[in-house]
């Protein structure tokens, strides 16, 4: 059993005919996800690569093919009324790609899912894999390795740094999560944490982290808590002026809060190891987990 | 996005939110007409930046206040035209300072009260939230420091709404009279009105004031806008003021990159924010001064990688070029002809390292190994961020 996804998920795709949209598709189908069905409005009828059925709706894709899952490439402008339609229809796990949805979208969107039981991923995110298992998202497959190391961010790329150092080291990832950097999203460093700590197959876990907000804080309370596995961390910004938006629309130093020095307090305050450098990360994680 | 405070105003009004008369001048040439708006009296002069502390802000030629209030109208004109074209500094501007283009003009309002009263994300439950204080007038973080219990916070369910109870609720916390409550109602409908319905960062009103004749109305606006949501707001987009702006972060966000010019010399070009962040704190923890944060996105063309270069370049304070890519959307081999590309156009002649990995990195490698030009490459990010603080040392 691994967190959220395994060999079992019945992935479909909303803008699977999209420029992004199709090139993922076909990445996540080559890596061995098992992309069951596309939805574009209009498209229905077509085929993906003259094998994946392609709907008008996520109603009718779910009902014709059992999808549990869904990849949002849907552009920012229409990406929450794709989100609204799986929870209509009722899809548990939604993975949203997507950067540049609003802000005011989103909030409607979070409270659309405090009433029901599923789980958004993201959105502005690179995804969810378990590795061997099942790719749900933008990253490089290549560079992930089954194993025992969980790993929740923020980020895409940096994500892939802490993935590949992992790997090179002879060890591997049971789940990575990537939360994405908006300052509105589905699942929150805690959420994620909480995941991979009740997850036998999880021995370890990194926690990537940023400027803005404060969920890095929140997390750490928990691990202070109630995780004793090993966890190590990095928090990205600490050089980042404040006032500024450091790309991800989350990523922002607001007078007093959010700033990395404190994420990287409240972290060590909690028995997290933190790396000084986003190099240091897998030796820092090694420096309190003995594999 | 950031807009003026004449701007916020101007939203105000449309939304019902009570300011006081107030007019612009772009040009000497206008002064004369802003004031004839106003009635007689006093006339407080304001120099419009995206900065606060104007009023206790100085100009470059030794003016001090980038707010002041006239006794007339004939006093209004000559701050007017102290101010106009000059260069106002303030703790908030940075030392070059900001040049003021725009004086708005409004009648004096005598204070009895001041308040403070905001609108914006509380990221912790993913709700808008008010904030009001009796604290207006004064740094509100020093207020949340110093005098937390002062500090009133009621979430507003999104879906819902505000709803009237909760602007009566807010009123009678902070202590206005009956007939404040009404108009604080009727104001904080307006204000939540224009944060929801203009997809609004934050709209704040420090000091929110009561006169002494008993009206309610915003004295200061601050509005700022959620970047995702311009592409709906064509109005609000106009508002936009490219002189308060980078030149370098203009030009980027033409070629949807995401530039934010720094202070120092060793610039950066990285696919991802959290991967270019990360950049630029690990080039100062070697020693280095990161020039710019900058990320290509997921899938950059050669064209936009170009011109990140020329960006970067036309920076003067550069003196060396860290180039960090993990490939997952971002192909290796485009961003390696990019980079050559980018070279060759440029005449570079500042230390460049190349890091590349993920997504076609061979081939990526390769096309950098053979093309000839005076590249280091890098394995580790942390390799390569001390490979390019020592070739700016040498």
């Amino acid at each position: 059993m691994s967190v959220l996804v395994n060999k079992n998920t019945r992935l479909l795709v909303q803008g699977i005919t999209g420029k992004a949209g199709s090139f993922h598709a076909q990445q996540c189908l080559e890596y061995g996800t098992n992309v069951v069905a596309g939805v574009t409005p209009g498209r229905g009828g077509q085929k993906f690569l003259d094998r994946v059925p392609i709907f008008n709706t996520v109603r009718e894709a779910v009902e014709q093919t059992g999808a549990n899952a869904s990849m949002v490439f849907v552009p920012p402008a229409f990406a929450a009324d794709s989100l609204l339609e799986a929870i209509d229809a009722g899809v548990p796990l939604l993975v949203c790609i997507t950067e540049g949805i609003p802000v005011r979208d989103m909030l409607l969107v979070k409270e659309r899912l405090a009433t029901s039981s599923i789980r958004l991923i993201g959105p502005n995110c690179p995804g969810i894999i378990t590795p061997g298992e099942c790719k749900i998202g933008i990253m490089p497959g290549y560079i992930h390795r089954p194993g025992k190391v969980g790993i929740v961010s923020r980020s895409g790329t940096l994500t892939y740094e802490a993935v590949w150092q992992i790997t090179k080291r002879g060890l591997g990832q049971s789940t990575c999560i990537g939360i994405g950097g908006d300052p509105v999203n589905g699942t929150s460093h805690l959420d994620a944490v909480r995941l991979l700590n009740e997850d036998p197959l999880t021995e370890a876990i990194i926690m990537i982290g940023e400027i803005g907000g404060a969920a890095e804080e929140e997390a750490a309370a928990y691990i202070k808590a109630e995780v004793r596995k090993p966890v190590a961390g990095f928090i990205a910004g600490a050089t980042a002026p404040p006032g500024r938006r450091m790309g991800h629309a989350g990523a922002i130093v607001s007078g007093s809060s959010g700033s990395a020095g404190a994420k990287i307090a409240a972290m060590r305050e909690a028995g997290i190891a933190v790396a000084p450098t986003p190099s240091d990360i897998a030796d820092t994680l090694l420096s309190r987990y003995h594999p | 996005m950031n807009i003026h405070e004449y701007q916020a105003k101007q939203l105000f009004r449309d939304h019902g939110v009570s300011v006081a008369r107030g007019a612009v001048a772009r040009t000497p040439a206008e002064i004369d007409a802003a004031l004839a708006q106003l009635p007689e009296g006093k006339i407080v002069v304001k120099s419009q930046i995206h900065a606060g502390g104007r009023g206790k802000g100085k100009f470059t030629d030794g003016f001090a206040g980038g707010v002041k209030i006239a006794a007339s109208a004939a006093q209004a004109k000559e701050y007017a035209l102290r101010m106009l074209g000059n260069t106002l500094v303030t703790h908030q501007t940075g030392p070059a300072g900001r040049k003021v283009q725009t004086i708005f003009f409004t009648e004096a309002t005598d204070i009895a009260k001041e308040y403070y009263l905001a609108v914006l994300l509380d990221r912790a439950t993913s709700q808008p939230v008010i904030i009001a204080s009796t604290e207006g007038g004064m740094d509100i973080e020093h207020v949340a420091e110093h005098m937390p219990d002062k500090i009133l916070r009621r979430h507003v369910d999104p879906a819902l709404g505000l709803r009237a109870f909760q602007g009566r609720e807010i009123g009678f916390r902070l202590g206005l009279g009956e007939d404040q409550i009404k108009q604080f109602g009727r104001l904080l409908e307006g204000v939540y009105k224009l944060f929801w319905d203009k997809d609004c960062a934050m709209v704040e009103i420090n000091p929110l004031i009561v006169t002494p004749a008993g009206q309610v109305e915003a004295l200061d606006a601050k509005v700022s806008f959620d970047d995702n949501a311009l592409f709906r707001h064509p109005d609000i987009q106009a508002l936009r003021d490219l002189n308060e702006e980078d030149s370098k972060e203009i030009e980027a966000s033409k070629f949807n990159l995401n530039y934010i010019a720094l202070d120092g010399n060793i610039a950066c070009l990285v696919n991802g924010a959290g991967l270019a962040m990360a950049t630029m704190d690990i080039i100062q923890y070697f020693g280095g001064t990161p020039a710019n944060f900058l990320d290509v996105g997921g899938g950059a063309t050669e064209e936009q990688v170009t011109s990140a270069f020329r960006i970067i370049l036309s920076d003067p304070a550069v003196k060396g070029i860290l180039v960090n890519i993990f490939g997952g959307i971002m192909k290796c081999d485009i961003i390696a002809r990019g980079v050559i590309a980018a070279a060759r156009n440029t005449k570079l002649q500042v230390p460049l390292v190349v890091r590349l990995e993920g997504t076609n990195v061979e081939l990526g490698r390769e096309i950098l190994a053979q093309s000839g030009l005076a590249l280091t490459t890098a394995d580790s990010l942390s390799d390569a961020a001390q490979k390019i603080v020592a070739a700016l040392k040498a």
